[in-house]
């Protein structure tokens, strides 16, 4: 019966992600067509005769009907064809693959370091409230979020690449991970810089479901029943309160898998988001729609995966076989 | 990326409170006094080169001087001129935008309602940069209002759900439906009971979206996608300020530090008025 039911969860999840990506990859269509500016545009000078520009629009397809344009474009996605660069008139599909090899060590890396810093912090921001160090961790989480991820990313470099000179301050191995050593040197303070602005909105996470689990009346049943305080809150507590950390985990992982887009800039990183910036300033309209595509496809994972996990921890979602997903 | 309502916190209550909006009254009012001063005044000609080149502090300079000997605290103020313009404006457009859609989708029928929901979920979950990016870059050539446009675009979803999340809510209460029968027109219901219902807590998070856009927009500018000097914004100044941290390493930070004050200080406000707005809250835990 339980089988039955995660499956038929499973399923209509899987229904709901496909959905989704379809949508997803209409509205990026859509969103792309209806800003203002030819994508032909890239490709002629500026003073070219209407003749130039009806033949580069012939040849980028601007030409055609939107509908006809939305049917090419979910067609060839079918078939994992994300187009040509107007620029390198390289296929946009294997670049973005070189590309990932960089942004999604470095997201994954910061994403666990983040994890590693805000889950102890804030339990002990929740539980030690009282103590001075309690309201230091919750007062610097909340300084956390008024800084620009960019400048946390400058102070970084200023500090150990300018004064201490332990790591570079930007760039990437040409050779990538063949030389995973020089490949980690040059991830460390991107990682460090995600990680700490991640982190500092974590705690804060942490902290509010902590004080939700110490006001439960489980927590107080079990130390009635004898169990001490730590042993409670380990017992019951990270259960409980990890069900809803894990939804904020999934938002977390995709803003920053989309937010790398900035410190990929800071740290002159060859990844998704210095492409998707070097499109937009070329008007490189394959490019630049490949990678929102691909982005949106990881953040729908990301948030399929966060849902999953949130099922399997949780036994009341568990067995639930109607219902929103909410 | 940052939700609004776990900002608040610590048991102290009332005494903490009226500190964080004395606190951030203060250094609102500060960059709003310099901010204002430089249509006026400013220690320096920002466009001139006043001093050598990449200076360190001193009398003349309280900053040091840029790459191109600015004097860098007057690219500062005018700095806090640009955050200013730049908040309220995304506040205003995102603020106008946000509550229309909001309320439509609360007085709608469930279908539109559902609609204009599930459309407001897809657009915060795409994150304010890149839409803000993605606007600036097809308008041709970046200036201080597209980015403004683009931000408080991207800042209307968000009011808009919460606006119809407390909309819809107020709708609940037996007093609409009295109100209702006694004649008072939908327009009359949502200026006589919803909106002074629902003021306080937009106005909260309109003060959080401020802090927001101002990071955002320096972002823009930090990433090239900005105004250029001398009109420039604090992000650009890092930006510029980077290439020289070998040499000048403080050109890197002051600018950080007035931006970093600002947000802080706009959040310390909305976390103040959250109090005054509802007293219920003070007591809480």
């Amino acid at each position: 019966m339980k089988g039955a039911a995660i499956l038929s969860y499973l399923l209509r999840r899987l229904a709901i992600l496909m959905v989704s990506i379809l949508i997803a990859a209409m509205v990026l269509f859509l969103l792309l067509r209806l800003l203002p500016g030819d994508p032909a545009n890239a490709l002629v000078s500026v003073g070219a005769d209407p003749e130039q520009i009806e033949a580069a629009r012939k040849q980028v397809g601007s030409d055609l009907p939107l509908s006809e344009q939305f049917v090419g474009f979910v067609s060839s996605l079918l078939r994992f064809d994300l187009g040509n660069s107007f620029i390198s008139q390289a296929p946009v599909l294997p670049e973005i693959g070189k590309r990932l090899a960089v942004t999604v060590p470095l997201t994954l890396m910061a994403f666990l370091l983040a994890v590693v810093i805000a889950v102890p912090l804030g339990i002990i921001a929740a539980v030690k409230s009282d103590r001075w160090y309690g309201s230091v961790i919750s007062v610097i989480s909340q300084l956390g979020i008024a800084v620009p991820v960019f400048w946390i990313g400058i102070l970084l470099v200023t500090v150990f690449a300018v004064n201490l000179r332990i790591f570079p301050s930007g760039g990437f191995p040409s050779r990538g991970w063949q030389r995973p050593e020089a490949a980690f040197e040059s991830l460390a303070l991107p990682i460090s810089t995600i990680a700490i602005v991640m982190s500092a909105s974590l705690i804060r996470y942490v902290r509010s479901a902590t004080q939700d689990v110490l006001g439960s009346d489980y927590l107080r049943t079990a130390r009635a029943l004898g169990a001490s305080f730590s042993e409670a809150l380990i017992r019951h507590g990270i259960r409980n309160g990890s069900v809803p950390v894990i939804s904020i985990l999934g938002i977390e992982l995709a803003s920053t898998l989309l937010g790398a887009v900035v410190v990929e800039r800071v740290f002159s990183l060859p990844g998704l988001g210095s492409m998707l910036l070097l499109g937009i300033e070329q008007r490189d309209y394959p490019n630049v729609q490949g990678v929102l595509f691909v982005s949106t496809l990881l953040v729908l994972l990301v948030g399929f995966a966060a849902d999953l996990a949130q099922r399997l921890i949780d036994p009341r979602l568990r067995d639930r076989t109607v219902g929103t997903d909410r | 990326m940052t939700d609004t309502s776990l900002i608040d916190t610590s048991p102290q209550g009332s005494t903490r409170r009226s500190w964080t909006f004395t606190i951030g009254a203060i250094v609102v009012g500060l960059h709003l006094v310099i901010g204002l001063s430089t249509l006026f005044w400013t220690p320096y000609d920002p466009t001139a080169m006043s001093g050598g080149r990449l200076e360190m502090p001193s009398l003349a300079h309280v900053a040091g001087t840029d790459r191109l000997g600015r004097d860098l605290f007057t690219l500062i103020m005018i700095g806090s001129r640009i955050a200013l313009i730049v908040g309220t404006g995304a506040i205003v457009i995102g603020g106008l935008i946000g509550i229309a859609i909001g309320l439509l989708a609360a007085f709608a029928s469930r279908t539109l309602d559902d609609m204009l929901a599930a459309g407001l979920d897809i657009l915060i979950a795409f994150p304010t940069l890149l839409l803000a990016m993605l606007i600036v870059a097809s308008s041709d050539g970046a200036s201080l209002w597209t980015a403004i446009v683009a931000i408080g675009i991207a800042n209307s979803a968000i009011v808009a759900r919460l606006t119809r999340i407390l909309a819809k809510r107020v709708l609940r209460m037996d007093y609409i439906t009295a109100s209702r029968i006694s004649g008072t027109s939908w327009i009359g219901v949502v200026a006589i009971h919803i909106l002074p219902n629902i003021w306080p807590t937009l106005l909260v998070n309109l003060a959080l979206q401020f802090g927001l856009a101002v990071i955002a927009e320096a972002s823009l500018s930090y990433l090239g996608l900005g105004t250029p000097p001398p009109n420039a914004s604090w992000g650009r100044l890092l930006q510029e300020a980077q290439g020289t941290v070998y040499t000048a390493p403080l050109g890197a930070i002051a600018p950080g530090i007035a931006l970093v004050s600002l947000v802080i200080g706009v959040n310390l406000l909305a976390d103040g008025l959250r109090d005054i707005a509802d007293p219920t809250r003070r007591r809480r835990r």
